[in-house]
């Protein structure tokens, strides 16, 4: 994918470092150590100016461990001096992160009490739906601006969590990895979601390849985007990853049902809407588990998990609504 | 969860579905038979599902006191 735009000084700078290291997609070994796969310059010294340009550049980061760039060397990866900002990056959205958090909340831990807590957490949740807007009444342009939006994500479903599957325990990691074989299409291409998505995009006349709507994602979905990222790719915060996948998980189904009966008010073509079709019942199943069998489990595996847990699936619901509220303020919607 | 045990192909979620672990052919309320399509299917108990005999979460929208 070609880098995303700077959006201030530091994204400005870390573009330029990146692209100035060249394109060498292997490191060679001689002499017992590697070379390429560095940065020069020293280290990268400019401060944020904006969240915005936080976001991007944190997610720039993020991207070198998915699929990465074309023009940067695959072995920047693990780069010092992009480890040492990207670390610095993190640290402020999980501090932003944890001080929105009220905590975890107070229920009855017998049996399938921790289900029914999340399930209700999920429900007592009023932030505004954008599913119910776009069923109703939404716009072809603001559908498809929420398209865009939700490209940055759905092109690498499922992927965040699966950095997230070896550092869990056994029953759990065996219920993700009964989970994700069905995110990934159950051993078929076509029925991988983000290949479905990716398909429902194409359909629809708009870009499917990744990156393309980076530059018009909002801090909001950079934010969101990010969040699942350093759930996944710090092992310490495995609880708020799996935490997120079932909040995630468990506000799909229905919302899915209304996307795509937006979709076809809309006119959007079959494809577009088959993505969504797919997760009415997919999640439905997916929602049991990741409460169930990958939270529920792991916390009973290791209990120190347990406020991650409610820290991500809380993060996933307070993200989506500040999307929410950020587009509804866009389209003047009150 | 145990891992010493087998673990159950059929788990029911209080008021939920029925989970059903691997491929089976399951007869609706009319007759007519649905092969699955999952590694794991989610089956309606509620019986408000628009797409029966599989659930889609409409159980969460129904009161708590009709739910399964």
């Amino acid at each position: 994918m070609p880098l995303p735009k700077p959006r201030g000084p530091l994204s400005e700078e870390l573009v330029a470092r990146l692209v100035a290291a060249g394109s060498i997609s292997t490191g060679s070994i001689s002499g017992g150590s590697i070379s390429g796969g560095s940065i020069s310059g020293g280290s990268i010294s400019e401060d944020p100016g904006s969240r915005e340009d936080a976001a991007i550049s944190l997610w720039i980061l993020y991207e070198l461990s998915y699929r990465g760039y074309a023009e940067v060397d695959d072995a920047l990866e693990f780069d010092p001096e992009l480890i040492r900002l990207r670390r610095r990056l993190e640290a402020d959205l999980e501090q932003r992160l944890r001080e929105r958090w009220p905590g975890t909340p107070a229920y009855d831990r017998d049996g399938t009490g921790f289900a029914e807590a999340l399930f209700a957490m999920i429900e007592a949740d009023d932030g505004p739906s954008l599913a119910r807007y776009l069923q109703k009444d939404a716009t072809a342009d603001q559908a498809i601006e929420l398209l865009k939006c939700r490209s940055l994500y759905h092109l690498k479903e499922s992927d965040p969590v699966s950095f997230t599957l070896p550092r869990l325990p056994v029953g759990p990691r065996a219920a993700l990895a009964e989970l994700q074989y069905d995110e990934y299409g159950g051993g078929r291409p076509e029925r991988l979601h983000a290949h479905l998505f990716a398909r429902g995009l194409e359909a629809a006349g708009l870009d499917p390849s990744e990156g393309a709507y980076v530059d018009q994602a909002p801090l909001e979905v950079l934010e969101q985007n990010n969040a699942m990222s350093l759930f996944g790719l710090n092992r310490r915060l495995r609880g708020a990853s799996v935490g997120h996948l079932a909040a995630f998980e468990a506000t799909s189904s229905l919302p899915c049902r209304r996307v795509a009966q937006g979709l076809e008010r809309l006119g959007f073509p079959e494809e577009t809407r088959a993505y969504y079709e797919e997760h009415v019942e997919a999640d439905a199943v997916h929602e049991q588990l990741a409460a169930r069998a990958i939270c529920a489990a792991l916390i009973e595996a290791e209990p120190d998990t347990e406020d991650d847990v409610w820290f991500g699936a809380w993060t996933c619901l307070d993200l989506e609504g500040r999307i929410a509220r950020h587009l509804f303020d866009r389209w003047g919607v009150a | 969860m145990s891992t010493e045990e087998t673990t159950p192909d059929v788990v029911i979620c209080p008021g939920g579905p029925l989970l059903l672990r691997g491929d089976h052919l399951v007869q609706d309320d009319e007759g007519n038979e649905h092969r699955t399509t999952r590694p794991i299917s989610a089956v309606c108990r509620c019986g408000k599902s628009a797409v029966k005999p599989w659930c889609d979460g409409t159980h969460k929208v129904i009161p708590a006191k009709h739910r399964p």
